[in-house]
């Protein structure tokens, strides 16, 4: 058995408490060194794991080689291989940033980044429901701190929604997971997946419950319309490098719901086969047409690029909504492009807002920046990509 | 006893609620903490009640479902966890923003107090 699809678990674990250890703990040059050679290591490592799947091979690993239906397994196939690739490409970039001075504000920056995408490689790559959730909290718990990483009193206003939205959502997860394993008996996906296939009468009810449940927990992820309003703000106060990061955050909402909804109470589930396809249309559409709205009404850069990120989100949503495999395959590729486009505009936000004294990056005149050429270009380029003009990847998308 | 459980998770589940949609930080905080006591009963429950089971394992017995438990030991300490934090982040708030409001200032239900 190859040991390469828990690498991306591994690497920015063992990273992330190394760098917590005396010898790395030190000066911030060392940190910023091995914090950048381990999350290069992590992007070689995707990269090696996408070319491997990319054969359509399905990597199993069975941790502790406990062979389910017992034991853990991680599943590396196409799908998971890309998000990793792209949480890789994100850590790395949003380090660099960062080493240009924002992790001096706070402490343990590089660890709690690390464990952030720790959580983030682990979600992507697990076959059990209940690991799903234990990976949720460890890259919930990192982004509870990095979110209010440097301090600020809007930093902690923010995260006090942020923390307590997200508290109550892993408490649905728990029940959702109660009522799934009461009902369908499992919690390894392909096992669900076959079983489900076989409920009726009461089980099938609850197992039905379970289901939009789950959909309840990761609609909340992935800034869904009921469950958007805290987007905005967080990504608005949160420092840049972090958001950075966070770009991906909501696209492992749409990946679970992929996964569980897409995989155990898909096109196969028996007789609940395509549990949520009645409510997906209704709020894509919904948060599509909210982000837009928000995004004309923003007062500042930030909020402006978090709306569009709840504008991609229900993009996405309408992809699943659609449900064929063209659709699917083209929100895969719209996913890479608005989470690399949206997580270039925070950076670019927090450039401009850097130079610009008080105004921050509110929308108002105020003094001339220092680097008008550089940033304006920048942002233009930025801006280009994010409407998918010719030369960038989202025009392929539109096309398809 | 199931009816008990039942009511037992409901009326936690209800207070919980009840306690999180509270305007002040430390109610909040009370009800995620009995929210999180109910899931954990809930999940204690999902592998089904049994009276007069074996603890662990007895010949003759019929043996309770080993999983559940596994993954209530793994939700009390992540839930721990977490309710350590918000209340660490609610003394954070209160000390940076001045007040214990979960918005970070406090609005009197009248509005009267910026109209004046």
């Amino acid at each position: 058995m190859s040991h390469l699809p828990i690498l991306p678990i591994l690497i920015p674990m063992l990273a992330g408490i190394l760098l917590l250890l005396p010898p790395l703990r030190t000066t911030l040059t060392r940190q910023r060194i091995a914090s950048l050679v381990s999350a290069g290591i992590n992007l070689l490592v995707a990269v090696v794991l996408l070319n491997q799947s990319a054969t359509g091979e399905v990597a199993v690993y069975a941790v502790g080689d406990w062979h389910p239906p017992y034991g853990i397994v991680l599943i590396a196939d196409r799908l998971s291989a890309l998000m990793l690739l792209l949480t890789a490409i994100l850590l790395f970039a949003a380090l660099l940033y960062a080493s240009a001075g924002e992790d001096e504000t706070g402490r343990f920056f590089y660890p709690l980044m690390m464990f952030q995408a720790l959580g983030i490689n682990g979600a992507f790559l697990t076959g059990d429901l209940f690991n799903l959730f234990v990976f949720f909290e460890i890259l919930l718990i990192a982004s509870y701190s990095l979110l209010i990483h440097g301090g600020g009193k809007h930093k902690t206003r923010a995260a006090v929604h942020y923390v307590f939205l997200n508290l109550v959502g892993s408490a649905i997860f728990l029940f959702a997971l109660g009522v799934v394993y009461g009902s369908i008996g499992s919690l390894n996906m392909a096992d669900m997946a076959l079983r489900v296939r076989e409920l009726s009468g009461a089980e099938l009810e609850l197992a039905k419950v379970g289901g939009l449940l789950l959909l309840v927990v990761f609609g909340l992820k992935a800034a869904m319309l009921p469950l958007q309003f805290w987007l905005p703000r967080t990504y608005a106060t949160a420092p840049g490098p972090v958001v950075a990061l966070f770009a991906i955050l909501t696209k492992v909402g749409i990946y679970c719901m992929m996964r569980v909804h897409g995989m155990i109470f898909g096109d196969y589930a028996g007789d609940i086969a395509d549990l949520i396809q009645p409510w997906l249309w209704a709020t894509a559409i919904l948060t599509i047409a909210i982000g837009a709205i928000g995004a004309l009404s923003s007062p500042s850069l930030k909020r402006l690029a978090g709306h569009l990120v709840i504008v991609s989100v229900g993009t996405l949503l309408s992809a699943l909504a659609i449900n064929t495999p063209a659709a699917i395959s083209a929100a895969l590729y719209y996913a890479a492009h608005s989470t690399l486009a949206g997580a270039a505009l925070f950076l670019v936000s927090e450039l401009i807002s850097e130079q610009r004294g008080g105004a921050l990056d509110m929308i108002v005149r105020s003094r001339p920046v220092a680097q008008p050429v550089a940033l304006g270009i920048t942002f233009f380029i930025t801006a280009l990509a994010l409407i998918g003009m010719p030369p960038f990847s989202g025009l392929s998308v539109s096309s398809w | 006893m199931e009816m008990l459980v039942a009511l037992a998770i409901g009326i936690l589940t209800a207070s919980g609620t009840f306690l999180t949609l509270r305007g002040r930080t430390f109610p909040v905080v009370l009800g995620l903490t009995l929210l999180a006591y109910a899931v954990n009963l809930f999940i204690f429950s999902s592998g089904r009640l049994v009276i007069d089971g074996a603890a662990v394992l007895q010949q003759g017995l019929p043996v309770p479902d080993p999983l559940p438990q596994a993954l209530v030991l793994t939700a009390i300490v992540i839930g721990f966890a977490m309710t350590a934090f918000a209340v660490i982040l609610s003394m954070r708030a209160r000390a940076d923003l001045g007040n214990d409001h979960v918005d970070g200032s406090i609005r009197s239900q009248q509005n009267d107090g910026d109209q004046r």
